[in-house]
């Protein structure tokens, strides 16, 4: 079974979030940058496991970006990846991204794509629907659990109010959540091996953008807390009541 | 044509939908045209009635195998519906079917999208579309390119608009691929409002101790008549199920009242709820980082504090 991964690069989640250039571009200036942690924990980790149990399992990697990604992916071939492609295109329209994953996804001919739930920057949740209509593939959203037996699995997805399970066959495209998999630290072992598996890196084929960021804001700052004092809970009762006019 | 999908859930309308509907409405008039919906399958709710938020016109697709979710299947017959009608924007919820099919919807449109929109677009010059990004702590204006455009819009962020409209209810002829996607069980917690769409949060930490101490924290839920979240420690320890886990990690939820019990106010955790209209927060130390995004604050022991809090409530429900 061959598994694609998609890794994408976010700036960590403690990170300042910040603009510049007159707030048309996010501020990078001293920003660590991570896996986006659903691509890490989630489908990475899930599709590790996978290997575990069979061993005929390939995990490809793909990551849509530049030169800069490629820590990134360094470190997911130290969790446990068996290669990576970028594919040179910094562009973050969705759908540029979602065909150049699409191209190399038909290559590949994968039996799942693996992606994040989201993206914890620009929080799109695109990806895994576009490659769903440019592949004509199975779709699962928002996936806790993955059982592969054969070419059949059983996917439990997040719904409303509760949780939906459902079988299919592969090819199926699969968008990760958490109760996919545990956080794993990668091992010294990895680390070293990551250091020579295969990076191959892919020129960008796709150019036009359907949308563009025009601005960045930030929220306006809350006015302050009001304080209440924790033997008048009447008045917090009231304040709900009459000022926020929640309850 | 301003076009809406009407998501449903075991022949239920979710709520999600009125909103898009009322969003729908509203950007319609703003662009001269009208707002019509697009249903797929059969419903119990009485069709007619989405004229109350907005909606000239419900075009239903009726065919009973849409009853059950397929992301490939419903992205197939929506473009397929779009493309029928003429729409010019399709909308759709931002929940977790809007953000399975909506952008699939957009690729065979050849469509620009946005998804988790949280305003009217500006269409004075171009078409922009506001939406958060890095999780809340952020909005980015966003200009769709193309001449078709598909948005999804968070939920709780434009709000419900009922007037006493009535639709015209049509069917509509459109190819529905078969799915191959069996679903064999749902599990759905019995009596409880999905987070994502509860008006009313309270909210436990790692304050509270343990789980053995959850009894206050869901007394006072009772008496608001409030769903239950909790911080990711509190789900890891497996104190509380991992559904209520909000957060950077878990659920984004923008409920109108959260209320946010021994959390300290990481920016993770902020990131799952920044979006809420009004934060309480109830914590006994008074440079706990979650004052700063709160609008009330009671600075004090959560073992006193709440069940004071609930017999306030009690008794204000009791004297109106
Ligand atoms: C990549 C990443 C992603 C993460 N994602 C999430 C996420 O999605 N959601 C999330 O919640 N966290 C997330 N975290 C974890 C986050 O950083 C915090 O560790 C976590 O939110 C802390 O949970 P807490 O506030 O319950 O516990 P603590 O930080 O331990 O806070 C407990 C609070 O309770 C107060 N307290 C103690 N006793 C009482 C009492 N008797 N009465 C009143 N108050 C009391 C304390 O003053 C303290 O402020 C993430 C972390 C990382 C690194
Ligand atoms: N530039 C990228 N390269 C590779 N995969 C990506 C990229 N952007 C997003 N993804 C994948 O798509 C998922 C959803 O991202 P998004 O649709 O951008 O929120 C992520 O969790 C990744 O798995």
């Amino acid at each position: 079974m061959k598994i694609l991964v998609c890794i994408s690069k976010t700036p960590d989640t403690t990170a300042k979030i910040a603009f510049a250039e007159g707030n048309t571009k996010f501020d990078e200036n001293g920003v660590q940058w991570i896996i986006n942690p659903y691509d890490e924990w989630y489908s990475l980790v899930k599709a590790i496991e996978l290997k575990e149990k069979d061993a005929t399992v390939a995990i490809h990697l793909v990551t849509v970006g530049g030169a800069d990604t490629e820590p990134i992916i360094r470190k997911a071939l130290a969790l446990g990846g068996d290669e990576a492609i970028r594919v040179n295109n910094t562009s973050n329209d969705s759908l540029v991204v979602a065909q150049e994953i699409a191209a190399i996804a038909k290559e590949g001919a994968y039996d799942l794509i693996l992606t994040g739930k989201e993206t914890i920057d620009y929080n799109s949740a695109s990806i895994g629907s576009m490659l769903c209509a440019l592949l004509d593939q199975n779709f699962i959203s928002a996936a806790v659990k993955l059982e592969v037996n054969g070419s059949s699995i059983t996917v439990t997805r997040e719904i409303e109010g509760g949780e939906e399970t459902c079988e299919t066959s592969l090819p199926a495209i699969i968008s990760c959540q958490k109760g996919m998999a545990e956080q794993r630290i990668p091992n010294m072992r990895g680390i070293m091996a990551a250091r020579t598996k295969p990076l191959k890196v892919v020129e960008a084929s796709i150019t036009t953008a359907t949308t563009s960021i025009k601005n960045f804001d930030l929220p306006p700052a809350k006015s302050g807390v009001k304080l209440v004092d924790p033997a008048n809970m009447d008045e917090l009762v009231r304040l709900l009541k009459e000022e926020a006019k929640v309850i | 044509m301003v076009l809406i999908y009407i998501d449903q859930d075991d022949q239920e309308i979710k709520k999600a939908s009125y909103e898009a509907i009322s969003y729908g409405a509203a950007l319609a008039k703003q662009l001269g045209t009208s707002a019509e919906a697009l249903l797929l399958g059969t419903v119990k709710d009485n069709i007619a009635d989405l004229g109350k938020y907005g909606a000239s016109k419900v075009h239903q697709v009726n065919n009973i195998a849409l009853n059950s979710f397929d992301a490939r299947v419903n992205a197939n017959v929506i473009a397929e519906a779009a493309k029928a009608l003429g729409a010019s924007v399709v909308i759709f919820a931002h929940n977790v079917n809007g953000k399975a099919i909506a952008p699939a919807v957009s690729v065979k449109l050849g469509a620009g999208i946005v998804t988790g929109a949280c305003a009217l677009p500006k269409t004075d010059v171009g078409f922009v579309v506001t939406k958060t990004v890095f999780s809340g702590k952020a909005f980015a204006s966003i200009q769709i390119d193309t001449p078709v455009k598909v948005i999804s819009i968070n939920q709780n962020s434009f709000g419900i608009e009922v007037g006493d409209g009535s639709a015209t209810v049509a069917n509509l002829d459109v190819a529905v691929p078969t799915s191959s996607i069996k679903i064999t069980s749902v599990d759905k917690i019995q009596g409880e409002v999905p987070l994502t769409e509860a008006s009313l949060v309270v909210s436990g930490g790692r304050g509270l101790k343990g789980p053995e101490n959850w009894g206050i924290l869901l007394d006072l839920a009772k008496a608001l008549g409030a769903s239950t979240a909790c911080s990711r420690p509190v789900s890891d320890s497996d104190w509380r199920p991992h559904h209520e886990h909000v957060g950077q990690t878990g659920l984004q939820i923008a409920p109108n009242l959260y209320i946010a019990i021994g959390i300290s106010g990481a920016i993770q955790h902020l990131a799952g709820v920044n979006r809420s209209k009004t934060i309480v927060v109830i914590n006994k130390d008074p440079e706990a980082p979650f004052f700063k995004a709160a609008d009330y604050g009671v600075v004090g022991d959560a073992f006193e504090v709440v069940p004071a809090l609930t017999a306030a409530i009690l008794k204000s429900k009791g004297g109106a």
